[in-house]
């Protein structure tokens, strides 16, 4: 077994032990997703989204907010307790670099975050008859690109967090926007056209994802923002980045 | 040739000097005491041998390489145990072993080196839950888990009870005894008088003196190695 299997392995066994995060990553969206079904009025189309039904338009959102958590929150935290604890600096002191842990933490979390998008978009289709994406391909491609911009900006937090306190404080920084021009406080279709605008190019790419869905055709640029979203990103979290 | 040899290591933070011109040897088998308050420079003469830090000035040899440049071939060859590191609280004892023991080339046997830190009944134990003294004792076994030809052990007994020091104590004779020569820090007199075989003792960024407990507390005409400590550096203050 390589190294980095093995790290992720018992990385792994000890975020299963702490279940919080994994149930809350993978169940919370489809359990938002049924509380927003039994409002009444939800599942019928509505004039204000142009014939849309609003389940329609939350499901996106409900993307947001497993990737949020994940992302934002989750790693930050679990990189910042690293750091404090001096795990990453007892591991720079043995054969294996420090930055394993940090690729074991990131497969994890992209685990959960895709099996609570997958059980989402399963439960939105069966319950709701929300059609599934209808670009597949394209859809993949984006929710990767959303997923991978997401994360990057959680490395920046991850970064430059002294403890995991820190973390939990610092990570509300991209937390909240993210949240917003997700579309997860209020409905996108009910945001200022200005704010609508801004959400359409900021990760996880709420609009891209929305419109690889009901077929409309993806706006390149708004994947190339969030292209550049992962890179700069993750070049500012690579040099920001302390081990101690 | 010695198995350690610093020669005028200077390292500074900004304009605060924290190792200023600190040479000393240590030789193959030994228990090596470096010794001084907080703050005198011990623990980044330390990170300077492992690697962790880059020198500002002067030269380094551990087991004939130059840590900053041979960095991954030493943490094959050197154990540690660091000050206040922690593992993950969910992470059982054996866990950690076997995780470790997968980074290293020829590690050793895990149920030995449980039977040698009495922790064989700690094995499926999480890390969050044991106590000072067996934490402390995992920390020693991950350290020697490579089966390293040095071990540097850094403030090893602070914070655990007289008992649990006593118990340490022996643990590093054992060490010893195996074959593996040992570089303690620590700011405790009495750990060092009991353990070490040569001492050098820090206080402000340099040595200020180098020799046996026995060898110092007679230059210092006192009647014990603290004695010793307190009058070497108040004398260089």
């Amino acid at each position: 077994m390589s190294t980095l299997t093995k790290i992720t392995a018992t990385e792994t066994k000890i975020f299963l032990r702490s279940p919080f995060m994994a149930i809350a990553g993978v169940l919370l969206p489809s359990v938002l997703l049924l509380a927003i079904g039994a409002i009444p009025g939800m599942t019928e189309p509505s004039e204000k989204t142009g014939g849309y039904r609003f389940i329609d338009a939350w499901v996106p959102s409900l993307v947001v907010i497993s990737l949020a958590m994940l992302a934002l929150q989750s790693i930050p935290a679990a990189v910042a307790a690293y750091r404090e604890q001096g795990v990453l600096r007892r591991l720079a002191t043995t054969p294996v670099h420090p930055a394993n842990l940090l690729v074991a933490q990131l497969v994890i979390h992209v685990v959960v975050a895709l099996a609570g998008i997958a059980l989402l978009l399963g439960l939105a289709n069966a319950v709701y008859d929300v059609p599934l994406p209808k670009h597949a391909l394209m859809f993949v491609v984006t929710l990767l690109l959303g997923l991978v911009s997401t994360f990057s900006l959680g490395l920046i937090t991850a970064s430059v967090a002294g403890t995991a306190k820190s973390a939990n404080g610092l990570a509300m920084v991209t937390f909240v926007p993210i949240m917003f021009f997700g579309g997860v406080y209020l409905p996108r279709p009910l945001l200022p056209p200005v704010l609508q605008r801004i959400g359409d190019y900021v990760p996880p790419g709420s609009q891209p994802l929305q419109d690889t869905w009901v077929g409309t055709g993806v706006q390149p640029l708004q994947l190339v923002a969030l292209a550049a979203f992962a890179v700069l990103g993750t070049a500012l979290a690579a040099r920001l980045f302390r081990w101690e | 040739m010695p198995l350690i040899e610093v020669t005028d290591l200077r390292k500074q933070y900004g304009n605060r000097v924290a190792v200023d011109g600190v040479s000393f040897t240590v030789e193959r088998g030994e228990i090596f005491g470096i010794l001084g308050t907080n703050g005198a420079g011990k623990t980044t003469t330390v990170e300077c041998l492992q690697g962790l830090r880059r020198a500002d000035g002067g030269t380094i040899s551990v087991l004939g390489l130059d840590p900053a440049a041979d960095h991954t071939e030493l943490t094959r060859r050197v154990g540690v145990q660091l000050q206040e590191s922690q593992l993950p609280a969910k992470l059982r004892v054996r866990e950690a072993l076997e995780l470790f023991a997968s980074f290293y080339p020829q590690p050793a046997d895990i149920d030995v080196l449980l039977d040698q830190l009495d922790l064989r009944d700690h094995a499926r134990s999480y890390f969050g839950k044991l106590s000072g003294g067996q934490k402390q004792r995992v920390s020693i076994a991950l350290a020697l888990v490579g089966q390293p030809e040095l071990a540097i052990l850094d403030e090893l007994t602070t914070g655990l009870d007289p008992h649990a020091r006593r118990e340490t104590w022996q643990l590093v004779e054992g060490v010893r005894a195996a074959g593996v020569t040992v570089l303690l820090v620590t700011h405790f007199m009495d750990e060092a008088e009991r353990l070490c075989d040569r001492v050098a003792i820090f206080d402000a960024g340099r040595v200020v003196a180098t020799g046996t407990p026995t060898e110092l507390r007679a230059a210092a005409g006192a009647s014990t190695l603290d004695d010793a400590f307190v009058s070497l550096t108040r004398s260089a203050r």
